[in-house]
């Protein structure tokens, strides 16, 4: 249920800007990739290429390849609502449907590849909320709104809903970033619990974070303001915190800029 | 990609629905553009023939029910002297009032009425303020009909659309402005004349031709209150005058194809100027406009 | 407030000048109090004159007036406001049954179909059916859709005449209910479309995303997470144009042929309504003729009023929701 993600030559546009320059790297499966950067670098640009969120915004386009274990996601004939099916994201404010129960939220992605059983359905909530370690507490309450969780259980929802779909990926854009250290450590938790069965990346700020819960670690940087951003180094996390090749990595790493 | 292994594609069921919905929500647009191109090449088409200048130099005065010729120099004289007069009452009411809102009323009870009823002063029916009037200013205070009756009514009508416009251009303003003026120790009234509202200058005026648009178009209230007549009458405080749309309707109703042809030249005149008004007023909103985003 | 007593006390350089300030001052905020007051004034005004220039037509009135089907205040002095609420109702309601679908179409066009450069520009044009006036409408309405609608209206009485509002038999066409609402329908669909766009461009971004992230097609995305948030400012904005439908007078007045009977048969000429009547037969109607046409016309405000207050209430409490929800 996991798959590896092989990028080459990758450039996204915003309009006529090009936020990020030929990117090219392997993402193992059931490991965690960290992304790693100062603000504007494009590390969130470039995790949005993996599921074809990229395009969402108006005038965005990507050049250069991106294969899941060996299938092109940019091909003509894939749809991007088949690549998202896939490849799950969480994203970096918590985004529950407002509208919608927690039972509903979990549910949402399902109903829309055809009707289920409801005792199916029920399972596969109940399964998908354990996955994301929010289960026992929000098991009594199923039916009230999920927008009245906290912002940590909330993320959790977002994260359960994300999983009810059995994706091959997941996606995380700064997950932590507005929660509070708890909440942080719980969603910190849950991704070394997932990890054996998904393809996890995580795009951070928190350069803690990134040693803490990741395998491998890539480093984005840009030249300058208005350039676009490139990988400058990408390693086992271990040997990225200890002992990079580059000078720009270690600077940023021993906190000199960022 | 058909394996089991690749990207799936979705299902046909979930495809035909998305591209259904499209269609249909392209389909909604274009019926609704219909009309309207309707109207305006009818209008246009039926009204261009009789624009000529005996129609915008002469009345309808000794012009018998089947004759040719005429023209609405009376009622143009009558809607523009009438929309004048309106704004002259309603800008200023409507204005001071977004000014309580915004800068005195402070949420209290008193600006919650205020705010609430000025929200359902937008939906009282034209009719009604024509009869409002009618009931009050002729019935009541036994006026005669007249351009200035005619004006009281459209004033009604534009006060809401004035103060919600005001009032939306006046939250704009930002609030580091303000304090920035009283920093500086001038007085709140001093700071409302001379800061906030010339910032907020050109979206107020917007505003008030668009009311003014609004209400130039608006026949109903007219008949119980300028009456009707056929004749010249420059001076709106006296006597029975004419309107534009009153002018339109009045023809319209009428069987001869003569009346019908002065009808639809009245409706061209009436929305050119109205056109106008609405340009003008989008014109100065689009040069003047701050960059908002979305 | 805290700004307030700043300038209170303000420096000694300007307490020459304080008088007149604080007379300035106290001025400018008696006429802006003024103001809102005498809008709130004006609107029970309203109300007041309508009553009492209403109540001796009512006096003099020797029908029923909530239960007679005739309007002859001029002459028999008989006049009941029945069919003429039932007209005004049922036009608008039909009216409304036509445009909600194609405005909520039209916004989810310009909202979320529309190329990005094109939907600002194209919904300027749909703003533009707006601004057009009614009295435009109406001579368009006798003098090119009665005749167009012929056709369609006997096609629909021949063979969904099973149907009630489809039904009768006679003359079928012309100056009908039918064509006094596509009228209508027309006329609000500008408002409900713009407050509905507004509305669904309010929704949030990240729920859009969060739907397109789950594989969601672009309408099962608008169904998650834009139609579930947009639903209370399209419900107000159906009840607005509901309101603005029937006080909309001149456009009708010029369609309807002024029958004064209850039928709920659309393709036939029987239709009237309050405003119609009151733009119709006003330049006839002597003292009582014209009491009568008043106290139809505080129906017709208290009517509108009911559906605008109504609407304002769904509005406000969505405000609060959107509060919470954001």
């Amino acid at each position: 249920m996991s798959k590896q993600i092989q990028v080459s030559g990758l450039d996204a546009y915003y309009g006529s800007h090009k936020a990020i320059e030929d990117v090219s790297m392997t993402i193992e499966p059931r490991s965690i990739t960290a992304f790693i950067g100062p603000s504007g670098c494009g590390k969130s640009t470039f995790l949005r290429t993996l599921n074809r969120m990229h395009e969402v915004i108006p005038g965005a386009r990507v050049e250069g390849k991106v294969l899941l274990d060996g299938d092109d996601l940019y091909a003509p004939n894939v749809e991007p609502v088949s690549v998202r099916r896939m490849i799950g994201m969480v994203f970096q404010r918590p985004n529950p449907f407002p509208t919608m129960s927690i039972y509903e939220n979990v549910a949402a992605g399902l109903r829309l590849n055809g009707r289920l059983s409801k005792s199916k359905l029920d399972g596969i909530v109940e399964e998908s909320l354990k996955g994301a370690n929010l289960w026992n507490e929000v098991k009594d309450r199923l039916n009230k709104p999920g927008a009245g969780l906290s912002g940590g259980q909330q993320q959790r929802l977002c994260i359960a809903r994300a999983i009810a779909v059995k994706p091959q990926v997941l996606l995380m854009d700064e997950p932590c970033s507005a929660l509070d250290p708890i909440s942080t450590l719980a969603i910190e938790d849950l991704m070394a619990k997932l990890k054996d069965e998904y393809t996890i990346v995580i795009v951070t700020h928190n350069m803690q974070q990134a040693a803490r819960v990741s395998d491998r670690t890539a480093f984005f940087n840009l030249a300058e303001q208005g350039k676009p951003g490139k990988v400058i180094e990408m390693d086992e996390t271990s040997r990225m915190f200890t002992n990079p090749t580059q000078k720009a990595t270690e600077d940023y790493i021993t906190g000199r800029f960022g | 990609m058909t394996t089991t292994t690749g990207i799936q594609h979705i299902s046909a069921g979930r495809r035909f629905k998305d591209l259904f919905v499209k269609a249909l929500v392209y389909l909604a647009f274009a019926l609704a553009v219909v009309p309207l191109v309707s109207v305006l090449w009818l209008v246009i088409s039926n009204g261009v023939a009789r624009l000529d200048l005996e129609f915008l130099t002469h009345s309808m005065r000794g012009i018998g029910a089947r004759d040719a010729g005429g023209g609405a120099y009376h009622a143009i004289i009558g809607t523009l002297e009438q929309v004048l007069l309106a704004s002259v009452i309603s800008v200023p009411i409507g204005l001071f009032t977004a000014i309580y809102l915004v800068e005195y009323g402070q949420g209290g009870r008193l600006s919650r009425a205020i705010s609430f009823f000025v929200d359902v002063m937008t939906g009282v029916p034209s009719v009604v303020a024509g009869l409002f009037i009618f009931a009050f200013w002729i019935l009541f205070l036994g006026a005669q009909f007249s351009g200035w009756a005619g004006a009281l009514a459209l004033a009604i009508l534009m006060m809401p659309t004035v103060v919600r416009s005001a009032e939306e251009m006046l939250r704009l303003v930002p609030n580091d402005l303000r304090e920035a003026s009283y920093a500086l120790g001038v007085s709140k009234w001093r700071t409302i004349l001379k800061v906030v509202l010339p910032t907020a200058f050109t979206g107020i005026v917007t505003g008030v031709m668009l009311a003014v648009a609004r209400v130039a178009g608006e026949t109903a209230p007219l008949l119980m209150t300028v009456f009707f007549t056929n004749s010249i009458n420059n001076d709106p405080f006296n006597g029975p005058q004419m309107g534009l749309p009153l002018f339109v309707f009045d023809q319209a109703a009428r069987p001869n194809d003569t009346a019908v042809d002065r009808a639809w030249t009245g409706a061209l005149t009436l929305i050119l100027i109205v056109m106008l008004l609405n340009l003008v007023a989008r014109l100065i909103a689009w040069w003047r406009a701050p960059a908002r985003g979305r | 407030m805290a700004t307030n007593t700043k300038t209170r006390d303000g420096g000694p350089a300007m307490s020459r000048s304080a008088s007149r300030r604080t007379h300035g001052e106290g001025l400018f905020r008696f006429l802006s109090t003024a103001a809102g007051v005498v809008l709130l004034a004006i609107m029970a005004a309203i109300a007041v004159f309508l009553i009492s220039e209403a109540i001796p037509a009512l006096r003099a009135n020797e029908g029923n007036f909530f239960g007679d089907l005739v309007w002859e205040p001029n002459s028999s002095k008989v006049f009941g406001i029945g069919a003429l609420a039932f007209g005004t109702v049922l036009s608008s309601a039909l009216a409304l049954v036509i445009a909600t679908p194609i405005a909520v179409g039209v916004a989810l066009f310009i909202s979320h179909y529309a190329p990005r450069r094109l939907a600002a520009p194209l919904g300027y044009l749909i703003d533009l059916l707006a601004a057009v006036p009614s009295v435009v409408y109406g001579l368009w309405g006798v003098t090119f859709l009665v005749p167009l609608l012929r056709t369609p209206s006997q096609w629909l009485n021949e063979h969904l005449g099973w149907f009630p509002l489809f039904a009768g038999e006679g003359i079928i066409g012309g100056k009908t209910m039918f064509a006094g609402a596509v009228v209508l329908a027309i006329m609000i669909l500008p408002i409900i479309a713009a407050i509905s766009r507004e509305v669904f461009l309010q929704a949030p971004k990240m729920n859009e995303e969060a739907a397109l992230a789950l594989g969601a097609t672009r309408w099962e995305m608008i169904r998650m997470a834009v139609l579930p948030f947009g639903r209370p400012g399209v419900i107000s904005a159906a009840m607005l144009g509901l309101g603005r439908a029937m006080g909309e007078t001149i456009a009708v007045a010029l369609i309807f042929p002024a029958t004064f009977d209850i039928s709920f048969q659309i393709l036939t000429p029987h239709a009237n309504s309050i405003a119609a009547n009151i733009a119709n037969g006003f330049g006839e109607a002597n003292d009582i003729g014209r009491g009568a046409l008043i106290a139809s016309g505080l129906v017709l405000f208290v009517i509108t009023l009911l559906v605008n207050m109504g609407a304002r209430f769904v509005i406000n409490r969505r405000k609060e929701y959107a509060r919470v929800g954001a």
